[in-house]
């Protein structure tokens, strides 16, 4: 077999001092940060399917579990909820500002996320210093185990979120993005609004039934 | 090659000319292969981690084979190193700790990061024709988050108490109470977190490897033209996004158990030596079985992508050495995906013995038992593949046939184990360990060594030396089988796993000669790798050199130059027919590259 | 090579039979079964290897006559093909058919031993209670009742009437740990904060003592972790339980 491989033969084997351009694009019709930010996402449902499904084991699992309502400030998280959901709105507003050109809508839309998005992390932090003066701490037993394992890993997302908006709102200032080139601001606004979802879901589970 | 290098390459320079693009500025030494974001520079690192993590983990191996021929003996040389406060002599706690982290290193450190980390990245912008990974800066913080993870891994045997000892596994609550083991402590939380970096490697990875496979391919590159590799890999990319995330969520509720003390996965009135974690203060009233699910929700899944792309690969050097189409090629995509797809519905067989309700038990031995048909299938393939083709046996197709051969016993061991009665018996003994070591050992691990001895000339330049090959071969295939094969008539007697000394059994004594064989043919096998490690570094810098197709091969990688430079290709592509057009009547060679425009439809056989 | 290659794989072939044959004068086969769980067991465990001898047969012996008829030096092409849609439907039908038969041969002797309605009916005889890194078992005193006041305890020696279904409930005080008796062909995990219920019915002529194995990691020790089932004929069974109710009768009034 070896004597039948091609020795290096400079004249086809070097390489060339030309450069071919790539640009082709396969696949579905969508941006390549766009589709990742999709996969990643998707990484993101099976991380909470992972969570809350081990939260409804555990639950369905105990004994007795105390009804939320005795024990959290439901109607104060409850507005926050709604905050939160209003800043997915006010996202929605910033993308929209932005392709239709309007650059100073986009700075303040995407301001005004921010500030919902910081909003409701404070709340929550002052709810868990609330609870945790009152002698609420993760160990005291599952049902506080699994709040603030569940509220926890959505806050440090939304934390996340905030700081991903403030990095493109920096870039809004600076006037970086026009309607022909947004694809930033629609990536850190999916994961926005994916977040806002999840805290949907968790209110429902983890504060109301 | 040579009738269509004319036309392609309008922009070659004088012959000769040193691989200096000219629209590229020179990168320093730290950019250059360091922090490097080209995706072949990270494959290969990903592939001399993985290697050095491979000796890691070998040694690991050999030690506790050393245990199991001669317990309780003093190791020779390395043991007065290592083990001087027991007098050279491997303790019951150490060996604990030997397999653990054995089975956590060669999994997450050595298959996983050779098979995705090394070839994945290495071949698929090349197979597909593109310049690079879709997001590279993401493709090089992928492989320094393992980096982490593997310092993490190492470093848990230095601390108090030493490595983590609850099994690759971590079963709580002995991996959750420090009182449960002495691994338990502070090295159970670096191996969570090793874990956890692990996970942020191959997270990145596969968000970039189904990116850049989805979106691009070159021009012509249709799904059904990808060569096998590319769709194992993508298929494995796959399986990492929708698995890996649920044991991530699953270690940091572990990790929240260790550290805040919720209670997860401890249960109630839990005395382990004395301590009672709920009267320390600790939350209880969770589910041991709990985490045993969603481990296992990943960790299934993870065997098929530690095999998955190791079929591909084995089906590339197949194509290539037997000179012949592979045998069903949509069958073995179509067989591929039913893989991946029943592998997240099988995860319950690992838990027959544990008191999982026994309904639920039946209903994941038929879908475990159904997975087995898609591996036939592929064997099926394979052998159609072989048939009437005119094999090469280059040390690359003799490591990808020593892979079909061992797949086949690891395949059909599997059967045993799925099968729930049977189980009953066979659980946790060493038919589970050949089991696995098969798949793993005699499947992967041969079909990474047929993937370096194939595409080492793509990487390098240069060619492996083919005796030295054949030697490393010959070796590893004897010895593999004489430490593998015996472990099934071990397990069929009931030897358990993970026990340093079973021999004080009056079932298990009679088998310590056996045992002492299997750890001599490790041994042997062991030290056998001494003849790739020199061919590998050797052919490195002194192999002969090779053109951009040594193998006569038909995907895209070939038509690139050997190494290829930065961005790849030197000309324009575009693809005309399928990856494995070998003996093609439509042209006077025995092989039709897929660059290659004959004007023609490809001919339907 | 290709001599040497063929041989390889043959003597893979060769040996894999070989061995699996011979394994039984070594000592590395199935220890003799004295349960009624055994038979069950072993039938479906040998029909699966019969079916998985046939096809790794079947499988390496073409990948030898491949391996040695095409690496004959041969400048000609290979046969052309991309597949057979024929074949591709035997190849699948079948093992599918074989696979669907060896899951289904399964299930009775399954819902046999695991389903509650298999379960004897009546009181289990005793709460085996693992721990790192011991057995032991808890038997009701002399009202019959687990868990009162009057029960006795058995360290390490786990005593059943032979010849019956036993009951037992498994738990655990600390970690997972798996009472396993290879020769019974019984393996279940102790689950810490679980009580499982597990039964067995030793063969009435093969009375005896039986090495109780923890097949679980349970922590350093667990390669120590070993018990023991005696298996005695129903009369020296209850004398022993009658043995064992006074004995702890008498401690009670001594103390």
């Amino acid at each position: 077999m070896s004597s039948s491989i091609q020795a290096y033969d400079p004249e086809v084997d070097a390489p060339a001092h030309h450069h071919p351009i790539y640009d082709y694009d396969s696949g579905p019709p969508v941006d390549r940060g766009k589709f990742a930010i999709w996969l990643f996402l998707a990484t993101e449902v099976m991380f909470f399917t992972g969570l809350i499904g081990s939260y409804l084991v555990i639950r369905m699992g105990s004994p007795a579990w105390p009804h939320p309502k005795e024990l959290l400030a439901v109607d104060i998280t409850a507005a926050n909820t709604f905050l939160l959901i209003t800043s997915s709105w006010m996202m929605v507003r910033a993308l929209d500002a932005i392709q239709k050109g309007d650059k100073g809508g986009l700075v303040k839309w995407l301001g005004f996320t921010i500030l919902g998005g910081s909003v409701f992390v404070g709340v929550q932090v002052y709810e868990y210093t609330v609870l945790i003066h009152e002698g609420y701490l993760p160990n005291r037993d599952l049902f506080w185990s699994t709040f603030y394992a569940m509220t926890g890993f959505h806050g440090i997302h939304v934390c996340v979120g905030v700081i991903w908006l403030f990095c493109v709102w920096i870039g809004a200032v600076r006037g970086s993005y026009t309607p022909q080139n947004y694809v930033r601001v629609e990536l850190a606004g999916l994961y926005w609004h994916f977040v806002d979802l999840v805290w949907v879901l968790l209110f429902t589970i983890v504060y109301l039934m | 090659m040579s009738s269509s290098s004319s036309s392609v390459h309008p922009g070659m320079g004088a012959p000769g000319t040193v691989r200096v693009s000219h629209d590229h500025h020179h990168l320093g030494f730290w950019r250059k292969y360091i922090f490097s974001t080209d995706h072949k520079v990270i494959g290969i690192q990903f592939m001399l981690t993985g290697l050095v993590m491979f000796l890691v983990g070998g040694l690991m191996a050999m030690a506790i084979r050393w245990q199991l021929a001669w317990p309780w003996t003093e190791m020779p040389i390395v043991g007065k190193l290592l083990f001087p406060e027991t007098g050279k002599v491997i303790s019951p706690e150490f060996y604990t700790m030997l397999f653990t982290m054995h089975g956590t290193i060669m999994i997450f450190f050595v298959i996983i990061p050779l098979l995705t980390g090394a070839f994945g990245n290495f071949l698929i912008p090349l197979m597909i024709g593109a310049p690079d990974m879709a997001f590279p800066k993401l493709n090089m913080i992928g492989y320094w988050a393992m980096v982490p993870g593997i310092g993490f891994a190492i470093a848990s045997f230095f601390v108090e108490g030493g490595g983590a000892s609850s099994g690759w596994t971590a079963y709580p609550p002995l991996s959750t109470i420090e009182t449960a083991a002495p691994g338990s402590g502070q090295g159970q939380t670096l191996w969570l977190l090793a874990l956890t970096w692990s996970g942020v490697s191959s997270m990145t990875g596969a968000v970039n490897y189904v990116t850049t496979i989805v979106k691009m391919r070159a021009p012509g590159m249709t799904l059904m033209r990808m060569p096998l590799t590319i769709w194992s890999l993508l298929i494995a990319a796959l399986l990492q996004l929708f698995a890996l995330p649920v044991l991530t969520a699953a270690s940091i509720l572990q990790l929240l158990d260790r550290v805040v003390d919720t209670g997860f996965f401890t249960p109630t009135n839990l005395v382990v030596n004395q301590f009672n974690s709920e009267a320390a203060g600790a939350a209880a009233g969770g589910q041991p079985l709990l985490w045993q699910h969603l481990f296992w929700f990943y960790s299934h899944p993870a065997v098929y992508i530690m095999v998955v792309p190791a079929m591909g690969l084995a089906s590339d050097v197949i194509a290539t050495h037997a000179r012949k189409p592979i045998f069903g090629y949509k069958p073995m995509v179509y067989s591929m995906s039913a893989i991946a797809g029943l592998g997240f519905i099988v995860w319950g067989h690992h838990m027959f013995a544990s008191g999982m309700n026994p309904a639920l038990g039946m209903t994941f031995m038929v879908s475990t038992i159904m997975i087995a048909l898609p591996s036939a299938v592929k064997v099926f393939n394979w052998l159609g593949t072989l048939w009437g083709s005119r094999i090469h046996l280059t040390t690359a197709m003799l490591n990808a046939l020593g892979f079909v051969a061992m797949f086949i016993i690891g395949g059909l061991s599997g059967i045993w184990m799925a099968a729930t009665p049977v189980d009953i018996y066979i659980h946790d003994t060493y038919i589970v360990v050949a089991h696995f070591h098969y798949v793993v050992f005699g499947g992967s691990v041969f079909a990474i060594f047929a993937g370096i001895y194939h595409w080492f000339p793509k990487m390098f330049g240069r060619m492996m030396n083919e005796t030295l090959g054949k030697v490393h071969f010959i070796g590893s295939f004897i010895f593999t089988n004489g430490v593998f094969y015996l472990m099934h008539q071990l397990g069929i007697a009931g030897l358990m796993r993970r026990t340093a000394d079973p021999y004080d059994y009056e079932a298990f004594a009679h088998l310590q000669p056996l045992n002492q064989i299997i750890s001599i043919c490790a041994f042997c096998l062991f030290t056998w790798q001494i003849f790739f490690v020199f061919n590998f570094f050797h052919s490195m810098f002194w192999g002969k050199r090779v053109g951009r197709n040594p193998w006569k091969a038909t995907t895209l990688e070939w038509d690139a130059p050997s190494p290829p430079g930065h961005g790849n290709f030197d000309h324009e592509l575009a693809v005309h027919c399928g990856p494995y057009e070998y003996a093609s009547p439509l042209v006077e060679e025995d092989y039709l590259m897929q660059s290659r425009d004959i004007g023609a439809k490809p001919a339907k056989a | 090579m290709r001599f040497l290659a063929t041989l390889l794989f043959l003597a893979l072939l060769v040996f894999g039979v070989w061995s699996f044959q011979a394994a039984e004068s070594f000592g590395a086969w199935l220890p003799p079964h004295v349960s009624s769980f055994g038979p069950d067991i072993d039938a479906l465990f040998k029909l699966i290897l019969w079916m998985v001898t046939f096809f790794f047969i079947l499988t390496e012996v073409v990948l030898i006559y491949c391996v040695w008829r095409f690496s004959k030096k041969d400048p000609s092409k290979a046969h052309f093909t991309h597949g057979s849609h024929k074949l591709e439907m035997l190849w699948t039908a079948v093992p599918a058919g074989l696979l669907l038969v060896i899951a289904f041969a399964q299930m009775g002797a399954w819902a046999n031993i695991r389903f509650p309605s298999a379960f004897p009916d009546g009181e289990p005889v005793a709460v085996a209670w693992a721990s790192q890194f011991d057995w032991r078992f808890q038997y009701p005193g002399a009202d019959g009742v687990l868990g009162t006041m009057d029960d006795f305890e058995s360290a390490h020696d786990f005593v059943v009437p032979a010849g019956e279904p036993v009951k037992f409930i498994l738990r655990s005080r600390d970690v997972i740990h798996s009472f396993s008796v290879p020769q019974f062909r019984l393996k279940q995990d102790a689950m810490p904060g679980m009580a499982i219920p597990v039964w067995f019915q030793v063969d009435e002529d093969r009375p005896g003592d039986y090495e109780l194995i923890c097949m679980e990691l349970c922590g350093w020790g667990h390669y120590k972790m070993a018990g023991k089932v005696r298996a005695l004929p129903r009369a020296e069974y209850d004398a022993w339980v009658a043995d064992q109710q006074a004995q702890f009768m008498s401690n009670g009034i001594e103390e």
